[in-house]
């Protein structure tokens, strides 16, 4: 029971950052309605663009590269979720558990060694 | 009395007082938000061979920053016709909410600390990421082209500069054995971690200035080219906001490598009588200074090498970091 009230207060803690960390902007944001000024005209109101009449739409499509960068860092996120209970726990499991990774993070670090050769990694 | 209220139940008296110290830590942070961004300019200034700001509040100009915050509150708010309304108005809530959150684990001393919960580090780590999603909302919703360009460009960066951010740590929880911060900073009694991995410090710290997005790896706001990057059509306090999370990361990523590489509040041998609170502060305004030495003394770097330099040097750095730590722990244990 000690235990559970002192992981609930915790996350409570947590729990009051996040409601603080929205309520600043908020309230913020509210009073400075209250205090800035409002003289809306056409012009004002357009997107710029380096001083000249906007053309096409803005969200064009965009170069596949992101796209493969967004890949290979799920690729390696998901690695590091492996990583981080067998480091914790690293002290107890001794150089067999030290092997397994060996073996599991060399397999990743072909898939990097793939991208690098198929120069995935450049940006041009 | 802080003991008696954490093992009590938790209910609303206990989150009205959470409540309240919360607020004075985000007080806390403001302040120091405030003075970084002028010491910032006075150190950027000094470093030039100038002044920086010295005429609002005395020859230090110290109300400057103050000025500049009511300046922006009073500046109209311009939100453009083509613009994503909804999204335009909650990006920087997005952005700046996390830059928060992430406070609530960090141990300043060994009694005042907020949140001391058993995974500290990945809660960090895991809510840090949000803010990225809220920089690529913002440059969306803004449909404009540079807008979109910088956001992309942020994205990308923040998310490649993440893994060996998150590598390089993996050390330090070898050594310690926990995710917990203030067990990270009680592992440190031996010798500091900047000491047992000093590899891991090296790339943490450039991934960390990384992914604060500062100089040398400012590009996704690169003013010279892109002319603000993802907050370009916001302005007065929407825009504030964004660089008030940009400032917060800041406190809160020199925060995070004091505890986790510097000892936290763990003083010097034979300086024990000096507070540990005195230590933390000490350590932390040492990382403070390097962090603005970097951007008044670095070139940005270029698009393409920010991205081999993160993937291919980095990763694999951070990488045979943990093995070698690993295997000389095992080595250790053997003799």
């Amino acid at each position: 029971m000690e235990m559970l009230n002192l992981y609930q207060n915790n996350y409570l803690i947590v729990f009051v950052f996040l409601c603080l960390g929205i309520l600043l902007p908020v309230v913020a944001l509210f009073f400075g309605k209250l205090l800035r000024p409002y003289k809306p005209y056409e012009s004002k109101y357009t997107t710029y663009e380096s001083g000249i009449v906007p053309f096409h739409d803005s969200r064009v499509q965009f170069n596949v590269r992101y796209y493969i960068f967004a890949l290979m860092f799920v690729i390696f996120d998901v690695e590091t979720v492996f990583l981080y209970p067998w480091a914790v726990a690293y002290e107890k499991l001794g150089i067999f558990a030290l092997i397994e990774m060996l073996i599991f993070v060399f397999m990743l670090v072909i898939g990097l060694i793939y991208a690098w050769k198929k120069k995935v990694l450049k940006w041009t | 009395m802080v003991e008696d209220l954490l093992h009590s139940s938790a209910g609303w008296l206990n989150f009205g007082i959470f409540f309240l110290l919360a607020v004075v830590l985000l007080l806390v942070v403001l302040g120091f938000v405030t003075y970084a961004i002028l010491a910032e300019r006075k150190v950027m200034g000094y470093m030039q061979m100038r002044h920086g700001p010295n005429q609002v509040g005395g020859r230090w100009g110290l109300l400057q920053t103050v000025a500049d915050v009511l300046k922006l509150l009073l500046k109209e708010d311009v939100i453009p016709k083509l613009a994503d309304r909804p999204l335009f108005i909650i990006a920087p809530v997005i952005a700046f909410a996390p830059a928060f959150m992430v406070l609530a684990t960090i141990p300043f001393t060994d009694k005042f600390q907020f949140a001391d919960i058993g995974v500290g580090l990945l809660y960090y780590i895991a809510v840090s990421g949000i803010t990225t999603v809220g920089i690529v909302t913002g440059a969306w919703a803004s449909n404009n082209k540079y807008a979109l360009l910088g956001g992309m460009r942020a994205a990308a960066q923040m998310i490649s500069y993440e893994i060996p951010l998150i590598m390089s740590v993996v050390g330090v929880v070898l050594l310690s054995g926990s995710l917990n911060l203030n067990d990270i900073v009680e592992a440190q009694k031996n010798g500091w971690f900047i000491v047992w991995q000093p590899i891991g410090f090296i790339v943490f710290f450039i991934a960390a200035v990384a992914e604060l997005n500062r100089v040398p790896f400012d590009l996704p706001e690169a003013e010279s080219e892109l002319i603000a990057g993802f907050h370009i059509e916001y302005s007065g306090f929407r825009w504030a906001f964004f660089m008030l999370a940009e400032y917060v990361y800041f406190f809160a990523m020199a925060a995070l490598i004091t505890v986790l590489f510097l000892g936290g509040w763990l003083p010097l041998p034979f300086l024990g009588f000096i507070p540990g609170a005195v230590w933390f502060a000490l350590k932390f305004t040492a990382v403070v200074f390097i962090l603005l030495w970097f951007r008044s003394t670095f070139p940005r770097v270029r698009a393409d090498q920010l991205m081999e330099f993160g993937w291919k040097v980095l990763l694999p750095i951070a990488l045979a970091n943990i093995f070698l730590t690993a295997l000389i722990m095992e080595l250790v244990k053997l003799f």
